[in-house]
């Protein structure tokens, strides 16, 4: 984790502000009932599954607080939290059971 | 309103742990509650404040929260139909609430209603979204508070990536939502070495990608999807 420079982190408030809220103004404002081409639907509907995993996927395998070292807690706990996710559909209940794993790991193989 | 009422159940834990995660990543409260009710969706804001903190470039940061989001473009064109001839000012004020739980909602709704006005539509979308915005900004203050006082010794370096994969799981509805995820995380470990979290952005990418491909070949085949 390094410091967060004040200047980028409000560029990014701002930026990502503003352009959340163009990505959903653009269409219920401006273009109203024109519909997107089925090939721009088809890859935004694959946004979120795509960035997130590939986001969290670093952070479970090398994680920081190891030093990039694998975990086997950090690890475990991230197979529960999708195994809970994946069985349940309940993000709380999988974000719990996540927790519950990781301290679980860390009491006992810590 | 009252169909709003499970969202808040989602909201709160979701609005704490951002605080927390933000305050340790060295965020002021006035910061993440700015983000919070500029933003208004949980993931995009999780992940900007990881990318930030990892020291990953400020444009990389902003495009990657900005492809999270990408997804409430989706939902805008599906519901700006149904709000089409509601006068301008409110549409603008309900884009500003347009994510994931409220567009599940409406939807549901709008096929149960199909007499409702664009006028009506619009305000049960607003009624059932609404409580969102300021319980998010408030737990976020709380969590941001909390977070503060908070030591490492507690592991919630890693609520982050649970957080994310908590968010993950209900989403992997069909194969090719699976098959994007499975592309997206082996290429973000492939090109975990790239500089500047470049990696990030070309799984993500490719699993858009994959996910594309994989539902066109399924519909081709008369699978339903």
């Amino acid at each position: 984790m390094t410091q967060i420079d004040k200047v980028d982190l409000w560029i990014v408030i701002l930026g990502l502000g503003l352009g959340s809220y163009a990505i959903r103004f653009v269409f219920i404002g401006l273009i109203g009932d024109r519909q997107l081409p089925a090939w721009a639907l088809r890859h935004l509907r694959y946004t979120g599954v795509a960035v997130i995993p590939a986001l969290a996927a670093p952070l479970v395998v090398w994680p920081a607080a190891t030093n990039g070292e694998i975990d086997a807690p950090r690890l475990i706990a991230a197979l529960v939290t999708i195994g809970v996710g994946l069985a349940f559909r309940n993000v709380i209940a999988s974000v719990l059971a996540g927790g519950i794993a990781l301290y679980l790991g860390l009491f006992l193989l810590g | 309103m009252a169909d709003g009422a499970p969202f808040v159940l989602v909201v709160v834990p979701f609005g704490l742990l951002f605080g927390v995660v933000a305050a340790e990543a060295g965020l002021h409260v006035l910061e993440s509650l700015t983000l919070s009710l500029m933003v208004v969706a949980g993931a995009s804001q999780f992940t900007a404040v990881q990318l930030l903190s990892e020291g990953a470039p400020t444009f990389i940061a902003l495009f990657a929260a900005l492809a999270v989001n990408l997804r409430m473009a989706m939902y805008a064109a599906a519901l700006a139909p149904h709000w089409q001839g509601a006068p301008l000012r409110q549409r603008a004020f309900a884009a500003w609430l347009v994510q994931d739980q409220g567009y599940a909602c409406a939807m549901i709704a709008y096929d149960k209603n199909p007499q409702w006005s664009a006028s009506e539509k619009l305000r049960y979308y607003v009624g059932t979204a609404s409580l969102i915005c300021p319980i998010w900004g408030i737990f976020t203050v709380v969590g941001a508070l909390v977070g503060a006082a908070i030591p490492p010794e507690y592991a919630l370096d890693f609520a982050v990536p649970i957080t994310f994969l908590a968010m993950l799981a209900p989403m992997l509805r069909t194969g090719p939502h699976m098959a994007a995820a499975l592309v997206a995380v082996t290429v973000s470990l492939l090109l975990a070495g790239l500089p500047y979290s470049l990696g990030l952005l070309i799984a993500g990418a490719l699993g858009m990608i994959t996910g594309a491909q994989v539902e066109t070949i399924a519909i081709r085949k008369g699978a339903s999807v």
